[in-house]
C-alpha cells in the first residue's frame, strides 16, 4: 500500500514560508511528478514527506496512519538521491544490502533478494565492484536497486536524473517507468525538467514559491493550464504570451498564449506579418522565432520547413487553441472558437497599426 | 634549442633545492651522525663527517638505562591517549555541527578556535594550583588530560572540514535506510571520513609529542615524557653530545616518520582550513 | 538533515567538547584574573588580600616588563620575516620541476616535527657552543675568533633557532598555496604578455597573500608562547637579554612563587594575543562562509 496525504502542511525556515499550507492526496501505486522552478519548495515537500525535514504544522498520513512524527527509517519509504547518495566505501553488493541488514534479516535470504534486484537491474556483474567503479548510469542503477530491495510503500526520487548526461538520462526515464508498471508502486518524483514530469507522470503537481499551482494529468495540465504560470512551464518549447486588452466572455484579460504548435505559417496571408529570425533546425520538426511588431513569437513547423533566416511571413494561431488570461495571471474560459476568432482579427488591426 | 635551455633551467634549480634541502636537514643529521660516535669523536676538533668508527654503543648505555625507556613510554601514552580520548569526543561534536549545524554552530566553532589562541601563561597559575590540589602534578593522567583539552579544538576543526566534505545525502540514505543515528555514524560516516580521522589522529599525536610548556611546567621524574627527560640534558653535567644525539635520535625519529606519512593534511589541520 | 530530533542529538553531541572546553577556558582564566589583584605569594600562605591594580602597576612598571616585551617583539617580527621571505622563495624553488621532489620537500619539512627541546639542545651544544661547536670549529677554520652565540648574542641565537623549526611550516604552507594556483592562469597571463617577474608580483604573490596571513597569524600565535626553547639554552639570560613575556611570567609566577604579579602578567599577555587572534578569527571567520 502507499497512499500518502498532505493535511495542510507547511515549513517555515527562520520565519520564512517556504511552504504555505498545502493538501494533497497520493493514491496507491501513482506516479507523481513535483515539478517546478528550483527554490519552489518541491524538494522540501519530498524530504518532509521523507522524514528528513520536520513539518512546521500540518499533517503528513501514509497509509491512513499519522507519520508527521515517525522517524525516516520507520516510515517505509525508500528515498533516490539526486547524488545517488551510495555508500562509497562499500560494494554494490553491500550497498545494496544494506537497509536489509539492517532489519536483522536472515543473511542468506538478503543474499538472495540482493542478486534478485541486481539481476533485474542488469547489475549482476558488477556486485563486487566499488561504486567509484562504475559509471553515472550504473550508479543510478545501484540507487534504484537499493530502494527496490527494501520492497517500500512508495519511492520517493529526489532529481534522480539531473547528473546524467542527455541521451543516458532518456533511458533511464524509460527504465524508470518502466519499473512503476512492473511494481505499481507509488512513485513520487521530483524534478525542474517538466519533459521528465509530462513524460512519466500520472499526476502532476506544479510548485511554485511554495504553492502548488495546479494538479492535474500530463495531458490535462498541457490542455487546461490553470493560469499563466503553469501554461509557461508546461510544454517546450515555452507558449508563447502576446499581451492584449479585450474582454472575453465578459471578463477583461491582460494576456493571451498561444503554443508554438498552434501557430500556423503562410506566405499570403494571417493575422500578423513578421519576419524569420534565427531557425532551430531538430530534423523532424522546426522551430522558427519570429519577429512581428512588439513580440517574438516561437513558431513549430516541420522539418521541411521552406523558409529562411530575414523572410517575411504570415503567422496565425489556430482558432481553438488559444489560451486567455486576466490581470492576475488566472486562465479565463478557453474553449470557444467563436469568440477566438473575434478577438484575434481586433489584436491583428492593433499589430498592424 | 628550448630543449637545452629547459634541461640546463632543470639541473640548475635542482642543484639549489637540494643544497637548501640539505642546509635545511643538516643539523638533524648532524644529530643522527653524532649519535653513531663516541663521545670522544663527538667533540673532536676536527669533526669527522662519515669517517669515524660506527658505535651503536651510545644506543645501547641509552637504552639498558630504564629511565629512557618510561620517558619514551610517557610520551607514547600521552601522545597517543589524548589523541583517542580526544577522537572520541571530537568526533560526536564534529560530526553535530557539520551534519545539524544551527544558527550557533558557526560561534561554537569560532568560541572553540578562540581557546586554542589563548596563550598558556594566561592559565598557568591556575592549572598549576589546581593540578597540585587535586594531585594531579607529574603524573600520566593529568598530562593526558592537558594534551586532550588543548589540542581538541584542532581536532574538532580537523574533523569538521573532513566532515563538510561528505555530502549530507550519504547519511541521510543510511537514515532512510533504517540506520539509527549511531549505526549511520559507526557504518556509513566513520568509514568514508577514515583518511580524514586518520590524518586527524596523526596530527594530534605529533602535535602532543612535541609539546613543550604543559609537559615541561607539570612533570618532574615520574611523569616526563621525552620532551622534558631531553630538557634535563642541557644542565652542564648532561653534556654527552654522542649520548645526546642517540637520545634525541630516538625521540625525533617516530615523529619524522609519522609526520612524513602526514603532510598533506598537515597543512589543513594547522590553519584550521584556511590554506587546503 | 533537521528534524527536532536530529537537532536535540546534535545539541547532545557537541556539549562534551563544549563542556570541557568551558571549563578548560573560563575557570582557570576567571582564576588568573581574581589571582592579579590579589597579593598572593606562594611562601607565604594565607597571607592573600586584595590589592586592587597594584600587581599590573608592579608588572607594567617593571623593567623586565619592557624589555621581554621588546624581545617578545623582536622574536616574533624576527622570525615572522626569515620564515615567510625563505618560506616564499623555498614555495617557489620546490614548485620548480626539479630533480626528487619530494625527497627535497621531505628534507625541508623534518625540522617541524623535531621537539622543541630537541632542537634547542642540538644547536646549543652542537653548533653553537663555542668550545665544541661546529660553528666553533668552522670559525677557528677560517681563522676567526671563535662566537659565543648564546651569550653573546642570546636573542638572535634563539630567532635563529625558532625560525629554524618554523620555516618548514611556512614553506610548506605557501608550497600548498603556489601549487593551487590555476596554470591556466599564468598561461593567460603569459600570452598576455606578462614576463617571468610580472607573473610572480602579479599573479603569484596576490595568490599567496592568503596563505601568507594565515602564516603571519598563527605562527605569531605560537610565537609569542616560545618557551622551551630559552628555558633550555639561556634560562632567559644573560640579565634579561632573552627574556620573553611567557618566561618573564613563568619566572615570576613558579620560580619567584609570586602568584599577584604572574597572574597579572597572565591576563597582560591574554591582552595581547587577542589583538592576534582577532584578525585570525576573522580571517577564518571568512573562510566558513563558503
Amino acid at each position: 500500500m502507499g497512499n500518502i496525504t498532505l493535511k495542510q502542511v507547511t515549513k517555515n525556515f527562520d520565519g520564512h514560508e517556504v511552504i504555505q499550507p498545502l493538501d494533497l492526496s497520493i493514491e496507491n501505486g501513482e506516479f507523481v511528478v513535483f515539478v517546478g522552478p528550483s527554490g519552489c519548495g518541491k524538494s522540501t515537500m519530498l524530504r518532509m514527506i521523507a522524514g528528513l525535514e520536520d513539518v512546521s504544522s500540518g499533517k503528513i498520513e501514509i497509509d491512513g496512519q499519522d507519520a508527521t512524527e515517525t522517524p525516516p527509517a520507520k516510515r517505509g519509504l525508500a528515498m533516490v538521491f539526486q547524488s545517488y547518495a551510495l555508500y562509497p566505501h562499500m560494494s554494490v553488493r553491500n550497498n545494496i544490502a544494506f537497509p536489509l541488514k539492517r532489519t536483522k534479516m536472515d543473511a542468506a535470504l538478503i543474499k538472495d533478494k540482493v542478486e534478485k534486484v541486481a539481476e533485474t537491474l542488469n547489475l549482476a556483474a558488477y556486485l563486487d565492484r566499488r561504486p567509484g567503479q562504475l559509471s553515472g548510469g550504473q550508479r543510478q542503477r545501484v540507487a534504484i536497486g537499493r530502494a527496490i530491495v527494501r520492497e517500500p510503500s512508495a519511492f520517493l526520487f529526489d532529481e534522480p536524473l539531473s547528473n546524467l548526461d542527455a541521451a543516458l538520462r532518456v533511458n533511464m526515464r524509460l527504465e524508470i517507468s518502466q519499473l512503476h508498471k512492473d511494481l505499481k508502486t507509488t512513485m513520487i518524483y521530483v524534478t525542474h525538467d517538466q519533459v521528465e514530469a509530462m513524460t512519466m507522470a500520472d499526476k502532476i503537481v506544479v510548485f511554485n514559491a511554495g504553492n502548488i499551482e495546479q494538479v492535474g494529468s500530463p495531458m490535462a495540465l498541457y490542455r487546461h493550464p490553470v493560469n499563466k504560470f503553469v501554461a509557461g512551464f508546461i510544454g517546450s518549447p515555452k507558449m508563447n504570451f502576446i499581451d492584449i486588452e479585450e474582454t472575453v466572455e465578459g471578463q477583461p484579460v491582460t494576456c493571451m498564449g498561444v503554443r508554438p504548435e498552434h501557430l500556423v505559417l503562410s506566405d499570403t496571408a494571417g493575422t500578423w506579418k513578421g519576419k524569420v529570425g534565427v531557425l532551430e533546425h531538430l530534423g523532424s520538426d522546426t522551430f522558427l522565432h519570429v519577429d512581428i511588431p512588439g513580440v517574438k513569437l516561437t513558431v513549430r513547423a516541420d522539418g521541411n520547413c521552406p523558409y529562411e533566416y530575414g523572410d517575411e511571413v504570415y503567422v496565425s494561431p489556430i482558432p481553438n487553441q488559444v489560451h486567455y488570461f486576466d490581470s492576475i495571471g488566472n486562465a479565463v474560459c478557453n474553449e470557444s472558437i467563436a469568440r477566438t476568432t473575434a478577438s484575434v482579427s481586433s489584436i491583428s488591426k492593433t499589430a498592424d497599426s | 634549442m628550448r630543449q637545452a635551455q629547459l634541461l640546463r633551467q632543470k639541473v640548475l634549480y635542482s642543484l639549489l633545492a637540494w643544497t637548501v634541502g640539505i642546509a635545511i636537514f643538516f643539523p638533524i643529521l648532524w644529530t643522527i651522525l653524532t649519535s653513531f660516535k663516541t663521545e670522544l669523536e663527538a667533540v673532536a676538533n676536527d669533526p669527522s663527517f662519515l669517517f669515524f668508527d660506527w658505535t651503536l654503543e651510545n644506543y645501547k648505555t641509552i637504552l639498558n638505562e630504564s629511565r629512557y625507556f618510561s620517558h619514551f613510554w610517557n610520551s607514547i601514552v600521552i601522545s597517543l591517549g589524548s589523541s583517542v580520548v580526544g577522537l572520541l569526543i571530537a568526533i560526536p561534536a564534529a560530526w553535530a555541527m557539520a551534519f545539524v549545524p544551527n544558527k550557533h554552530t558557526k560561534d561554537v566553532l569560532m568560541w572553540m578556535l578562540s581557546t586554542k589562541m589563548l596563550p598558556p601563561v594566561g592559565v598557568l597559575i591556575p592549572i598549576y594550583l589546581l593540578f597540585r590540589d587535586f594531585d594531579l602534578l607529574d603524573t600520566k593522567l593529568g598530562l593526558v588530560i592537558v594534551m586532550t583539552l588543548i589540542n581538541l579544538p584542532i581536532m574538532i576543526w580537523m574533523l569538521y572540514t573532513y566532515f563538510r566534505e561528505i555530502p549530507s545525502e550519504v547519511l541521510e540514505a543510511a537514515r532512510m535506510d533504517g540506520a539509527s543515528i549511531g549505526s549511520e555514524i559507526v557504518h556509513v560516516l566513520l568509514p568514508i571520513a577514515l583518511p580524514g580521522i586518520a590524518s586527524t589522529l596523526l596530527l594530534n599525536i605529533i602535535l602532543a609529542w612535541n609539546e613543550a610548556f604543559w609537559t615541561l611546567i607539570l612533570t618532574a621524574a615520574k611523569a616526563a615524557p621525552l620532551t622534558a627527560f631531553i630538557a634535563s640534558y642541557s644542565s652542564p653535567e648532561g653534556l654527552f653530545y654522542a649520548k645526546l644525539s642517540a637520545a634525541s635520535t630516538l625521540a625525533i625519529a617516530p615523529i619524522l616518520i609519522i609526520g612524513w606519512f602526514s603532510q598533506k593534511q598537515l597543512v589543513r589541520g594547522l590553519t584550521f582550513g584556511a590554506v587546503k | 538533515m533537521a528534524t527536532t530530533s536530529s537537532r536535540f542529538l546534535g545539541r547532545a553531541m557537541v556539549s562534551p567538547a563544549v563542556v570541557l572546553l568551558f571549563i578548560w577556558m573560563i575557570v582557570p582564566l576567571a582564576m588568573t584574573i581574581y589571582y592579579s589583584f590579589l597579593n598572593y605569594n606562594l611562601l607565604m600562605p594565607g597571607m592573600q588580600e586584595f590589592i586592587g591594580w597594584l600587581n599590573y602597576e608592579y608588572f607594567l612598571t617593571d623593567p623586565a616588563f619592557l624589555e621581554s616585551f621588546y624581545n617578545t617583539l623582536l622574536l616574533v617580527c624576527g622570525v615572522l620575516a626569515i620564515t615567510i621571505i625563505g618560506g616564499t622563495a623555498i614555495a617557489v624553488l620546490l614548485d620548480q620541476a626539479i630533480v626528487g621532489r619530494n625527497i627535497v620537500r621531505i628534507l625541508v619539512l623534518a625540522p617541524f616535527f623535531v621537539m622543541p627541546t630537541v632542537s634547542a639542545l642540538v644547536w646549543k651544544n652542537m653548533f653553537m657552543n663555542p668550545v665544541n661547536g661546529l660553528f666553533a670549529h668552522l670559525f677557528t677554520f677560517f681563522g676567526f675568533e671563535a662566537y659565543d652565540f648564546l651569550s653573546q648574542a642570546p636573542l638572535a641565537s634563539i630567532i635563529l633557532i625558532v625560525s629554524w623549526q618554523w620555516l618548514p611550516f611556512a614553506a610548506l604552507i605557501l608550497l600548498t598555496a603556489i601549487q593551487s594556483l590555476d596554470q591556466e592562469q599564468l598561461e593567460a597571463a603569459e600570452l598576455d604578455g606578462a614576463g617571468p617577474m610580472a607573473r610572480f608580483f602579479l599573479i603569484v604573490v596576490p595568490h599567496l597573500s592568503r596563505a601568507i596571513t594565515a602564516v603571519i597569524l598563527i605562527e605569531t600565535i605560537f610565537l609569542l608562547s616560545v618557551f622551551a626553547e630559552i628555558l633550555v639554552t639561556t634560562n632567559g639570560g644573560p640579565g634579561y637579554a632573552s627574556t620573553n613575556i611567557t618566561y618573564l611570567i613563568y619566572s615570576q609566577s613558579l620560580l619567584d612563587f609570586d602568584v599577584g604579579a604572574g597572574s597579572a602578567g597572565g591576563i597582560i599577555a591574554v591582552i595581547l594575543a587577542n589583538i592576534v587572534a582577532i584578525f585570525l578569527m576573522r580571517m577564518i571567520g571568512k573562510n566558513l562562509e563558503k
